[in-house]
């Protein structure tokens, strides 16, 4: 644990006013930073000696839309890199929120950790997260042609269109769902310690 | 003069039998040298992200069998792990040996499947037969613990779903085998899961020398393998390469050692290291790897012996009780009826966890709200890395090494597309 304090405590001191906030938690440290600064902080990490935060393992877009219970009142799109040293044997969780909800945008670190570049694609395909400066920023997972953004949290489960093979025009064709959207298990929020 | 020649596209797949799956590449070409290699992704995304925001945390624990559906029990067991880690949950000590020894199993079957196809692809046909062979051994084991040969669903979170079984699943008598057969097949059967998978572990260490024998000094084998595909190691670190990928390049990473998780501290294995960062090395290994997942078998076989006790955690707000006491008593009634409706609810938090898959570090990213169901879950797959890599891999081999890289890479794209 006293590892993870001092790193959190070097870290906190070499970037200063970059970071919004930083974090210990079950174990893992996460440092929060404004977007207008992510790309001097990626370089940082990714160079400085003390660090050698040579592999980013992950990048995850998140929309906080429906987080909880009650409302969100920080930006709706954030990204998640989890960052590793492989020559230190320790990871950071570092998250930077999306300033503008309504045409979320980052800067790409593609050319910082190149493996990067098609976590940021997936990022942009299933969340709509646009990151600038990206070498080929095209669509990853979904279909050819796929219109929406399935993983933000108003994109229905069941989706809009469905494919069937149609028989008279013989090829595959696009219509509207036909599958009714159900819940099976509520999504409760309880109070902590529930039943304990 | 020579007339001026044009760079050509090729399309190989998604149907394509050395594609291992549903991978769809489109090669600039020229004449057979590779200029650029663009993987196409996404045939079989299912959503398993999306898919687990709307169902408990017990109900989406299948799904990840379906990911990487060549081993199972690790993709579950780095989403229990995420779990346990959320909600707090102690392990006991015998599930977390039964989990190694069953990682260990789906290592072998992984790098079996692996090196068969791998083979297959390169032209060894033999291979792929010998493969499964001893891949039928463990898809029993897999069997007697959880009763399906694949989608397990065996760990849960709080420890694993039910202890060893005491006897092994057994050859029936048919019309094309006779009684003797039978009794031949059945004949190292006749004990525990234990007693089965100890016969197992004296018998496989002669099965890798059969496999060395065919391809390790084979003279088409390493002309096919030999310096094709080769990254440096500060360029494997750098495009977020875990496993073999990693280690076959030299870089001295393994979770199981560096990270320990469950009880990998306890038991002694070696890692093996690659030199020159080349398809040969990458299959040596790996071949090394599954000569020392039989040796931490060997070893979780003779704790599990001589140590009974419970596999899943008594907290019954994360596991059910036990049948005997839910129809007797109505505080267990209630606890099961609660967990198996509403589910379990974990705290709020953020929670990145990773385990040594066999093909690299497959971790599991999950985001808590309080509620009953994760508010999202990342899935860290490890073969969606080598996969972003192919192109960089493969520029300026022939055509018939992007066949090699891909077998070498390891790819399921259940896990690459989710």
């Amino acid at each position: 644990m006293d590892k993870l304090e001092s790193l959190g405590q070097l870290l906190a001191d070499a970037l200063g006013q970059k970071l919004v906030s930083w974090s210990i938690h079950l174990g893992e440290i996460t440092i929060v930073v404004r977007d207008e600064n992510w790309i001097e902080v990626a370089k940082f990490l990714s160079e400085d000696e003390r660090f050698c935060l040579r592999t980013c393992i992950d990048l995850c877009g998140l929309d906080y839309s429906a987080y909880g219970s009650g409302a969100w009142h920080m930006p709706r799109f954030a990204v998640a890199y989890h960052l590793l040293s492989v020559k230190y044997n320790f990871r950071i969780r570092a998250k930077v929120f999306c300033a503008d909800d309504y045409f979320p945008c980052l800067p790409s670190v593609a050319d910082i950790w190149p493996s990067v570049d098609w976590y940021e694609r997936e990022a942009f395909d299933l969340f709509g997260i646009m990151f600038s400066g990206h070498p080929d920023l095209r669509r990853l997972l979904t279909d050819y042609g796929f219109v929406g953004h399935p993983f933000r949290k108003d994109f229905p489960l069941s989706g809009y269109v469905e494919m069937r093979y149609d028989p008279c025009q013989r090829r595959v064709v696009y219509q509207p769902v036909t599958v009714e959207p159900r819940e099976v298990t509520p999504r409760v929020v309880r109070e902590s310690g529930y039943g304990r | 003069m020579g007339a001026e020649i044009k760079n050509y596209t090729l399309n190989f797949g998604p149907q394509h039998p050395a594609a291992h799956g549903v991978l769809r590449l489109v090669l600039e070409l020229d004449g057979e040298v590779v200029q650029r290699a663009d993987p196409h992704i996404g045939l079989l995304h299912r959503g398993t992200e999306k898919l687990a925001e709307s169902k408990t945390y017990l109900q989406s624990l299948p799904y990840m069998d379906r990911l990487d559906y060549v081993s199972m029990m690790c993709n579950e067991h780095a989403y229990v792990m995420a779990v346990e880690r959320l909600a707090g949950i102690e392990v006991p000590i015998r599930a977390q040996y039964i989990r190694v020894m069953f990682d260990e199993i789906t290592r072998i079957l992984n790098h079996l499947l692996w090196l068969g196809a791998h083979a297959l692809d390169c032209g060894a046909m033999t291979m792929f037969l010998y493969c499964f062979r001893e891949r039928e051994d463990l898809m029993d084991c897999y069997e007697a613990v959880s009763g399906a040969r694949l989608h397990a669903a065996y760990y849960r979170p709080g420890g694993v779903y039910r202890d060893l079984p005491d006897f092994m699943p057994k050859y029936g008598e048919s019309k094309i085998r006779s009684v003797t057969e039978v009794a031949k097949l059945n004949e190292n059967r006749q004990g525990s899961l234990l007693d089965f998978l100890e016969d197992f572990c004296a018998r496989f260490p002669r099965y890798v020398d059969e496999y060395e024998n065919l391809l390790t000094d084979n003279r088409i084998w390493k002309q096919r393998t030999v310096g094709i595909g080769v990254v440096s190691p500060e360029r494997a670190v750098a495009l977020g390469f875990s496993g073999p990928m990693l280690r076959g390049s030299g870089v001295d990473w393994d979770l199981r050692k560096t990270q320990p998780y469950e009880v990998y501290d306890q038991v002694d294995f070696d890692i093996p290291l690659g030199v020159n960062g080349d398809c040969y090395d990458r299959y040596l290994v790996r071949v090394e790897e599954l000569r020392q997942s039989n040796r931490i078998i060997r070893q979780c076989i003779k704790w599990l012996r001589s140590n009974p006790g419970p596999v899943i955690t008594a907290d019954h707000k994360v596991a059910p009780p036990s049948r005997v006491k839910m129809k007797l008593g109505m505080e267990h009634l209630i606890h099961h009826f609660k967990l198996f409706t509403e589910g379990m609810h974990v705290p709020e938090g953020e929670v990145y966890a990773a385990v040594e898959h066999p093909k690299g570090e497959f971790g599991v990213y999950m985001v808590s709200d309080g509620a009953n169901k994760p508010y999202r879950l990342k899935i860290r797959a490890p073969g969606f890395a080598h996969l972003a890599a192919l192109n960089e891999m493969s520029v300026g081999h022939m055509i018939a090494d992007v066949v090699a890289i891909i077998g070498t890479q390891d790819i399921v794209f259940g896990e690459v597309d989710r």
